[in-house]
């Protein structure tokens, strides 16, 4: 299945996802596919206006381009989802999208999807970590 | 080489950054970002003491660190942010404060749309580097020689004539097709002065046509408007010792400098909306059927209190322009009210991202309107200067500054 990654560039979520058996769904794949398919108009992530635009699918125009542009990326990887995992108050050195309203913004458009979500507190200690891959695994192998 | 440093929010996704970088090389400078360590941004956090929610701001409050504690080099900074993100205006205020007292970089700020171009930061940019670049020139207090300084800008063309730091000849002309305006304008101002084009020994070109025209006339001098207006505005003003604010309401942004002796040291440059331009002016202008040069007086006489009005927008403000007129009151009224709009946006806006220092030099064709000065006189607290010739401050500053390439002198 389809697991979307909150961060979405947690490259810890991603090889997780990938071990249990799905196809994690990551902003890293997003960026990769713009930057090598396309022409490169817009360096460094290849965003353009139109691009910015089709952010409105997901917030209106009164809010900052920036999170129109965040969201044009992670808004298509929301709608393909299938599952979802959240990693909560995450420090941004486990990965970020550098705009704490897109991260909000994001985890709303998911929980609204109504697809299985599994909502994670990032471990502070060994023991915490521990439980916390455990859980995702009984989530990740309970998928079908 | 001028090393530009960015710290920003929201440039890449907005696909803007290409557009910020082509701006910068297109005036010779290049944007860089400084070195953090990311194990260090949090207590960069700390020391500045607002901690935003963003990772990417307390990314920027970390870079701006290390630009105060010297560990990275540069010789100018950008700022930039989403328009209309609370939590990034907050952070680029205080940075903006914060780089200014622990630094003597040169620093602009800016909130961008999507459809930000490097077009409308080119300006910005270039004052930028020519700031770092050209101190030298721009400390240039005398003209000397015979020289010109052309003005193209957004509304009006201005031609001014110097020769031996003394005006003798000016014209101004709308703006329509740029040369042919500006080459109007420059042969009435050599018939004023008796001179011939071919005696000049320097010409310099600014505002939006200055490429044109540097090009047409073979400039030694194409500079943009934000130092040359400084440099024409405490010239005219005799004020080129010590501190000044200027503040020059144009035709499609406004502008506010800061300056010592003479030199900009920051700036800031609105322009996302009119309602703070003197185009708004023309307009109030035309819908209470009176000349330009005839509603300064009027708001003069009139009472803005009695009359709501505080647009970003041109079209919202004469929306309310044009509703107050239907609720019956008087033109004079109305005309201080719209002259109050643009002085309360001015200071919401573009006063708010500089220190102000006293005195205030007010240039500009829009000084010009005495319901503008007079409005912005009971914004500040303090009647601003307003120069002679204030009209001309960008064709004086081209004049002055371009004596400077004369040889041995």
């Amino acid at each position: 299945m389809k697991v979307l990654i909150v961060p979405p560039n947690s490259l810890i979520l991603f090889d997780l996802v990938e071990r249990f058996g799905h196809e994690p769904l990551s902003v890293m794949g997003a960026l990769q596919e713009r930057i090598e398919n396309r022409e490169i108009e817009s360096p460094p992530m290849n965003i353009t206006v139109d691009d910015v635009k089709k952010g409105l699918k997901y917030a209106g125009i009164e809010v900052p381009s920036g999170i129109r542009g965040r969201l044009a990326v992670y808004g298509p990887l929301i709608d393909q989802a299938e599952a979802a995992v959240i990693m909560e108050d995450a420090p941004f050195m486990f990965g970020c999208v550098g705009c704490a309203r897109t991260n909000e913004m994001m985890k709303l458009l998911i929980r609204k999807r109504k697809i299985p979500i599994l909502e994670l507190d990032y471990p502070e200690n060994e023991d915490e970590a521990k439980a916390m891959v455990a859980k995702l695994k009984a989530f990740l192998e309970g998928l079908k | 080489m001028i090393k530009i440093a960015q710290l920003s929010c929201g440039t890449d996704y907005s696909g803007v950054q290409s557009e910020i970088e082509n701006a910068a090389t297109a005036v010779g400078g290049k944007m860089v970002y400084p070195d953090v360590d990311m194990e260090k941004i949090n207590a960069a956090v700390e020391k500045f003491g607002f901690n935003p929610v963003s990772p990417q701001l307390k990314l920027m409050i970390a870079r701006a660190m290390s630009l105060a504690e010297k560990r990275y080099d540069a010789d100018a900074v950008f700022i930039a942010s989403c328009f209309r993100c609370a939590e990034a205006a907050l952070v680029r205020t205080e940075l903006r404060k914060f780089i200014q007292n622990n630094t003597r970089l040169p620093v602009v700020t800016y909130s961008f749309t999507e459809r930000t171009k490097a077009g409308q930061l080119l300006t910005r940019m270039e004052a930028l580097v020519t700031i770092v670049e050209r101190k030298e020139l721009l400390a240039r207090e005398r003209q000397v020689g015979l020289t010109a300084g052309l003005d193209s800008g957004s509304s009006t063309t201005k031609a001014m004539i110097m020769r031996d730091n003394q005006i003798i000849g000016k014209a101004w002309t709308p703006t329509a097709d740029v040369f042919s305006s500006a080459e109007r304008v420059l042969a009435q101002a050599l018939e004023q002065a008796g001179v011939k084009q071919s005696e000049l020994e320097a010409i310099g070109t600014t505002g939006y046509g200055r490429f044109t025209l540097g090009k047409k006339f073979n400039a030694k001098l194409v500079q943009e408007e934000l130092t040359v207006n400084s440099k024409g505005a405490v010239w005219l003003a005799n004020k080129q010792k010590g501190e000044a604010t200027i503040i020059d309401i144009g035709g499609m942004d406004n502008k506010a400098i800061t300056i010592r002796d003479g030199i900009p040291d920051n700036f800031t440059m609105g322009g996302i909306c009119a309602g703070a331009s003197g185009r708004f002016m023309e307009l109030t202008a035309k819908r209470l059927g009176v000349e330009i040069t005839e509603l300064g007086a009027l708001a003069d006489k009139g009472d803005p209190s009695k009359v709501k009005m505080n647009s970003y927008c041109s079209i919202f403000g004469i929306q309310d322009l044009v509703t107050s007129l239907a609720a019956g009151n008087t033109l004079e009224d109305v005309a201080s009210a719209a002259c109050h709009s643009v002085a309360e946006q001015i200071y919401e806006q573009q006063l708010q991202e500089i220190e102000v220092r006293q005195p205030v030099i007010q240039v500009g064709g829009t000084s010009l309107i005495s319901g503008l000065v007079t409005a912005m006189e009971h914004t500040l607290g303090q009647r601003p200067i307003v120069p002679p010739n204030s009209q001309y401050i960008g064709a004086a500053g081209a004049a002055l500054l371009s004596s400077g390439f004369l040889e041995g002198r």
